[in-house]
């Protein structure tokens, strides 16, 4: 098949770390703009976490918003200019720690946006801080024995979670570890963009990712750890889909 | 037949493309880029089947892949 760079990028090189899989992701969701026709007028939210300068990457307009508040920017977009389209690009520590708050509400909401919520189980920016979704025993910078869950709890699992949640319409969790998976992760990605075209609601779809840098790991031997630790821990699949289940 | 080029530049040696590849003719070159990593290359273009596994798995899009 023919394969060539998206329109959705621009020609900036991206700064992540070799083999970082958040490059990936910014393909798919650029690429997912391009098909459907509506990067001129789109505005994507930057969040605070290594993706923070996404702005530079994306061929569309950007805003960047205060830790955590993604949602909630994207909220005042989208309710000031309801024929853009508006989607946020939230780290695990962005939008399940310091924003779980907006996240949550925009879900009750059930606000016109489109989340893109990549989890790669740690604080990368910082430096490799364990976050609310750092698995079990996972170690990390400041759980350098293995995350002890008798003492900080258990992970987050925001897709379960948001499943619960009424106002929500569309809510998946992909990986990006092999091309299998990265067709099904673009699937996801593009349908959660339809549905914003269609009116039908908010839609997040979370992407299971790498941090070779600082979980210590080879970009390949990342790869086989997300497979085996946190696909396992996180199942892939759809969590809840209003479209899908209306006529149950 | 297809074609495979890679934008070397931008190249960050990471690997994937090479573990990607089902048909193992990826490889990181002994070269240096511009940026100090060991770009990628392809070893047998007439063994490539276009799959464009390589492209897809590249986080960097330094792949192009074009049949003809
Ligand atoms: C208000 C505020 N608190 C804390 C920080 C420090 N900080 C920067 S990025 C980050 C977490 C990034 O992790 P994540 O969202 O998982 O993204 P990643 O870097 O892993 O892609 C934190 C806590 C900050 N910038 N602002
Ligand atoms: S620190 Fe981790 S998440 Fe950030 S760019 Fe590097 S590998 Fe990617
Ligand atoms: S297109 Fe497929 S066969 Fe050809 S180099 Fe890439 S992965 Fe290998
Ligand atoms: S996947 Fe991309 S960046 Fe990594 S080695 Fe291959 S061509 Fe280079």
């Amino acid at each position: 098949m023919d394969f060539k760079k998206t329109k959705g990028l621009t020609d900036a090189p991206l700064h992540y770390c070799p083999g970082c899989t958040h490059g990936i992701i910014h393909r798919l969701v650029a690429e997912s703009l391009e098909e459907l026709g509506v990067l001129d007028r789109t505005v994507g939210v930057a969040s605070v976490g290594c993706s923070v300068f996404t702005y530079n990457y994306f061929n569309c307009d950007m805003v960047q918003a205060a830790h955590g508040r993604a949602p909630a920017v994207a909220t005042g977009i989208k309710r000031a200019r309801p024929d853009d389209i508006v989607f946020t690009y939230q780290g695990d520590g962005d939008l399940a720690a310091i924003g779980t708050a907006e996240t949550v509400h925009s879900a009750a909401r059930n606000e016109n946006i489109t989340i893109i919520f990549v989890n790669n189980a740690i604080y990368g920016m910082t430096g490799g801080q364990m976050a609310p979704t750092t698995l079990p025993n996972q170690i990390t910078q400041t759980s350098p024995y293995g995350r002890d869950v008798t003492v900080v709890g258990y992970p987050v699992k925001v897709c379960e979670m948001l499943s619960q949640v009424d106002g929500a319409s569309y809510v998946e969790r992909v990986a990006v570890n092999n091309v299998k998976n990265i067709m099904k992760a673009k699937k996801a990605i593009k349908k959660a963009f339809q549905n914003q075209i269609e009116g039908k609601g908010f839609s997040l779809i979370e992407v299971l990712s790498t941090c070779p840098t600082n979980w210590g790991k080879s970009p390949a031997d990342a790869i086989k750890w997300l497979d085996e630790n946190m696909a396992t821990y996180y199942p892939l699949g759809v969590y809840k889909d209003k479209e899908a289940t209306k006529n149950d | 037949m297809a074609k495979v080029t890679f934008n070397e530049d931008r190249c960050k040696g990471c690997g994937l493309c090479v573990t990607a590849c089902p048909k193992k003719i990826v490889q990181l070159s002994n070269r240096m880029n511009s940026k100090g990593y060991h770009p990628a290359e392809i070893t047998n273009q007439e063994a490539c089947i276009g799959c464009a596994s390589c492209a897809i798995m590249c986080p960097d899009t330094v792949i192009t892949v074009q049949m003809k």
